[in-house]
């Protein structure tokens, strides 16, 4: 379901208060905000339309699943934006805000007309709703309170809790007076006895009895809480969408923790400062979007080759350039591994659902530290803003990283002692007697001494390099999803594991043998692949990033631009790895990988 | 700087610090380059000043000034080019204990790294910044830095530099919110060191410019001041830096109180004399990590807190 309306209508705020009782109440919940590009777009013009999509289940929702099948809409305009980009489902059920139709000015009855005879070329079934001249009986201006009307309606026809949802009004609103309280809950019954009285049709989703403890935030907010549930203390960052938000919570909340957030004055100087920070104790954060993470790259390489501990946040968007800067991708992660000049060898790791994005921070710091590297998060769009209930997690003070060591340095002890097995060596911080030493960009020896011969330059590559093989080492082969063998695993990695996975399931719930894999460690690649592969007819990826399609005009084999992933899974166990890839801006739809599937895998039941 | 974590006086085991014990590796710069004077002065600082070797930590960026860490037996970070004030900014948001010096050069101050020099003035955070200016790209060989002299040849401006040169301490001056800013040369090193500790006792960022001498490429750039002690005057105040000795050898006094921004800017803008001294001080400035300064947290602490945090997001 969605509302969607003019930017600063409220259609979040209603769809935040929908969502929570629904989660309170048992259903599997999975939010999405609708965000137009401007700040203030013009009113009733498609590209201005904001809200949000909601998707109920009777288990929990991993995904924004496929075509809406309810939609509020506060003008005509913003609906047809959605109808354009096929988010509507065939038969969907279109409440309307209908005081268009009988507006004063020509050309907005006229544009309505039109809008009406677009949306007449499916299915739908329209219902024009008199939302502001009802909201009107109550309040002054409608667009402070068509959303509590809107949130009425839903409520009565998804047969939500009456008593959770005026709890709800009253935690969401709870800095504001109790007569804004007590006007919304009018707005919200207004809406109800409304729907109660014209309406129908009722929709019912069965809820589940919770069983365990859930907190429920978007993927930014679980960032954030990781982050402090590790221990680091320093979150340096530049403004940049859709990253920001992960910074706007730490900026309220670090504090008490000890931390802070450091906004530096640009991008480079944010990773510049967190790396100074971690250079003299505890691991620090920057985070960032692709435009941010190819400034900071220069100081990516530096870290690597001081073996200084970082922690990287890469809240991929669409690019290359300033690209779709609100819109989910998965387009950095060959940046991501890629992206500094010389051989830089360092840890990258996607988070796949919102759960994820906390502990993901605690691994995060944790590897960093104990391998003196560069770790990478990637997380996307999808997962920044979408929300939905998890686990909650039980902090342990072990996530933390323990106090700074300040002892006298062991006599002989060299900043960069590798040991030879594994690459690893013991890192020395400023205020430590007897270590004094110069960390330094340049080629060095143990001794962190510059030096320029080719037999070092070798063997200090060769230390960095064989921290990632002693990290494989430790990584479990991850396990298919459906059967471990069959004509076709899908192997995606990051926020599309839910979307993957419920295309397996209708696959097989189809007949078709189709698996997947979803990958966490990109950098070192995940151990037990090619043995994983090979119980496979076919493997193919499925990502949020460009690749050729086959087919197309002067495509083959031989120039064919791949997937990202693909890539990599390619070029590191040798099997011909498809992949079928999509950049919609949007996050991947079910019902189309569903549909990719079955071109690769044509048998069935019903096929 | 701050000494507020810092003894002054030697540790508890009585050791004094003797000047071998700041020395590191053997300088490596040309012969009769302005470094080794800088160099010098600053090991004679820490000696004088009985800073804790590993208490301590020079910052650099790239360039030949940024070899400056290596030579001295303290922490150092020679990092990349341009962004020496970032990470010296990093060290002391989390470690205030620490005395941080950043050394750069033209290149990396005023070119590649000017966003960041800028805005650490701003910040105002407790460091000792060094720009070695010796208007010249040297390791690279040769090549016009902003504060090259209009019309003098390089590799890459051959037929002169093109543009009339930044002036660093008008730039700085110009920045709200800096704290210190003083000129001085590595020729008069009884100048120089005085004002390496003025700055080095300012609370804040102290932006210290120092002419240096580059005989390799740059030789005629400061040949004439060299030579002629009359194109310099000497900026004198109590509050400033007051070396009686050079009185006779530069013999041009300007008496300036260096509280007054206005005639700090104006003596910057002076284009008779090449004012050396202490331009501008203030010490009541704000210093970004005192005011970002947070209660420290233990492991335990945390995870109540975390667990108060998280019943904000509880279903």
């Amino acid at each position: 379901m969605e509302i969607v309306s003019d930017s600063g209508e409220g259609a979040q705020k209603c769809g935040q208060v929908f969502g929570a009782v629904s989660a309170k109440m048992g259903n599997g919940v999975w939010t999405v905000e609708i965000i137009p590009a401007e700040i203030q777009p013009p009113a009733r013009v498609p590209e201005g339309a904001s809200g949000f999509r909601i998707r109920l289940g009777d288990r929990p929702i991993t995904n924004w699943g496929d075509a809406t099948n309810l939609v509020v809409a506060f003008n005509e305009q913003v609906l047809l934006a959605r109808h354009r980009v096929g988010a509507l489902a065939e038969d969907a059920v279109l409440l309307v805000e209908d005081k268009w139709a009988a507006h004063d000015d020509e050309s907005i009855r006229a544009a309505w007309e039109r809008g009406m005879e677009e949306l007449s070329e499916r299915r739908y079934r329209i219902v024009p709703v008199p939302m502001e001249e009802l909201c009107l009986t109550i309040v002054d201006d409608a667009k402070k309170g068509k959303n509590m009307f809107a949130l009425g309606m839903l409520a009565c026809l998804y047969a939500r809790d009456l008593t959770r949802v005026k709890e709800q009004i009253a935690q969401t609103f709870r800095k504001k007076s109790e007569a804004v309280y007590a006007k919304n809950i009018s707005l919200m019954e207004l809406g109800w006895s409304w729907a109660d009285e014209h309406l129908d049709f009722r929709i019912d989703v069965p809820v589940q009895e919770i069983d365990r403890e859930l907190v429920v935030m978007n993927g930014n907010e679980a960032l954030g809480l990781g982050a402090i549930a590790s221990g680091m203390e320093l979150c340096a960052m530049y403004p940049i969408t859709p990253a920001t938000s992960v910074s706007h919570y730490l900026s309220e909340a670090f504090e008490k923790f000890g931390g802070m957030v450091h906004q530096a004055e640009d991008e480079i100087a944010a990773a510049g400062v967190a790396i100074g920070a971690s250079y003299a104790g505890k691991v620090a954060f920057t985070v960032t979007s692709g435009p941010g993470f190819a400034l900071k790259t220069e100081f990516l390489g530096l870290a690597v080759m001081t073996e200084t501990p970082l922690v990287v946040v890469d809240v991929q968007r669409g690019g290359p350039s300033t690209g779709l800067p609100t819109k989910v991708e998965q387009s950095d992660l060959l940046a991501a591994l890629f992206a500094s000049p010389g051989d830089a060898p360092h840890v990258v790791i996607a988070p796949a659902t919102i759960e994820e994005c906390f502990h993901v921070m605690i691994a995060a710091r944790r590897i960093a530290e104990t391998f003196r590297t560069v770790v990478m998060v990637l997380s996307d769009a999808n997962l920044a803003t979408g929300v939905t209930p998890f686990a909650r997690p039980v902090p342990d003070a072990r996530w933390q990283a323990a106090p700074l060591d300040l002892s006298p340095v062991p006599d002989g002890l060299k900043p960069y002692a590798w040991n030879p097995d594994t690459g690893l060596s013991t890192r020395i911080i400023p205020g430590r007697p007897g270590g004094m030493f110069t960390l330094t960009g340049l080629s060095h020896d143990e001794g962190s001494k510059v030096a320029y011969s080719s037999g070092i330059h070798q063997r200090a590559s060769t230390m960095r390099s064989r921290k990632l093989a002693v990290l494989s080492e430790l990584l479990v082969p991850p396990a298919p999803y459906g059967a471990p063998e069959g004509d076709l695993l899908v192997v995606g990695w990051g926020s599309t594991k839910g979307a993957i996975e419920e295309a397996v399931d209708r696959a097989r719930a189809a007949g078709l043998a189709v698996s997947s894999l979803h990958l966490r460690f990109l950098s070192p690649m995940e151990p037990g692949l090619r043995d994983i592969f090979r119980r496979f007819g076919r493997v193919m990826t499925v990502e949020i990033n460009y690749s050729d399609e086959r087919g197309d005009p002067h495509i083959t084999e031989d120039n064919r631009r791949r997937g990202q992933l693909a890539m990599l899974l390619r070029a590191s166990t040798l099997v011909d790895v498809d992949c079928w890839t999509r950049v919609p801006g949007e996050p991947l739809r079910p019902g189309a990988i569903h549909d990719a599937i079955r071109g690769r895998v044509p048998r069935g039941v019903d096929t | 700087m701050s000494h507020c974590a810092l003894p002054l006086l030697p540790e508890q085991d009585d050791h004094e610090y003797e000047l071998s014990d700041y020395e590191g590796a053997r300088a490596r710069w040309c012969p009769g380059c302005g470094d080794h004077s800088i160099l010098a002065a600053v090991q004679k600082l820490l000696t004088q000043e009985q800073l804790v070797p590993e208490q301590t930590v020079f910052v650099s960026g790239i360039g030949c000034s940024s070899r400056f860490p290596h030579y001295l037996k303290t922490y150092g970070f020679h990092g990349i080019h341009g962004r020496a004030l970032p990470v010296a900014t990093g060290i002391r948001l989390h470690r205030p204990d620490l005395t941080v010096f950043v050394v750069m050069g033209d290149g990396d101050c005023t070119s590649i790294g000017a966003a960041h020099w800028v805005h650490a003035l701003r910040y105002n955070p407790d460091l000792v910044v060094l720009l070695l200016d010796n208007g010249i790209y040297g390791l690279t060989k040769l090549q016009t830095s902003p504060t090259t002299p209009q019309g003098f040849p390089t590799n890459t401006q051959p037929h002169g530099s093109l543009l009339p040169p930044i002036d660093p301490l008008q730039v700085a001056l110009g920045v709200t919110n800096a704290s210190f800013v003083a000129q001085t040369a590595e020729w008069a090193p009884a100048h120089l060191f005085a004002t390496l500790r003025a700055a080095y006792r300012h609370k804040g960022l102290s932006f210290v410019r120092i002419l240096q001498r580059c005989p390799i490429y740059a030789g005629p750039v400061y040949q004439k001041l060299v030579t002629d002690p009359a194109r310099i005057a000497l900026l004198l105040h109590e509050d400033g830096v007051m070396v009686p000795e050079l009185g006779k050898l530069y013999a041009n006094h300007v008496a300036h109180d260096p509280h007054d921004i206005h005639a700090a800017r104006r003596l910057a803008a002076d284009r008779d004399h090449i004012n050396i001294g202490l331009f501008f001080v203030d010490p009541s400035r704000p210093r970004y990590e005192e005011i970002r300064r947070v209660a420290p947290r233990t492991a335990a602490e945390r995870v109540a807190l975390l667990n108060k945090e998280l019943d904000r997001y509880a279903v």
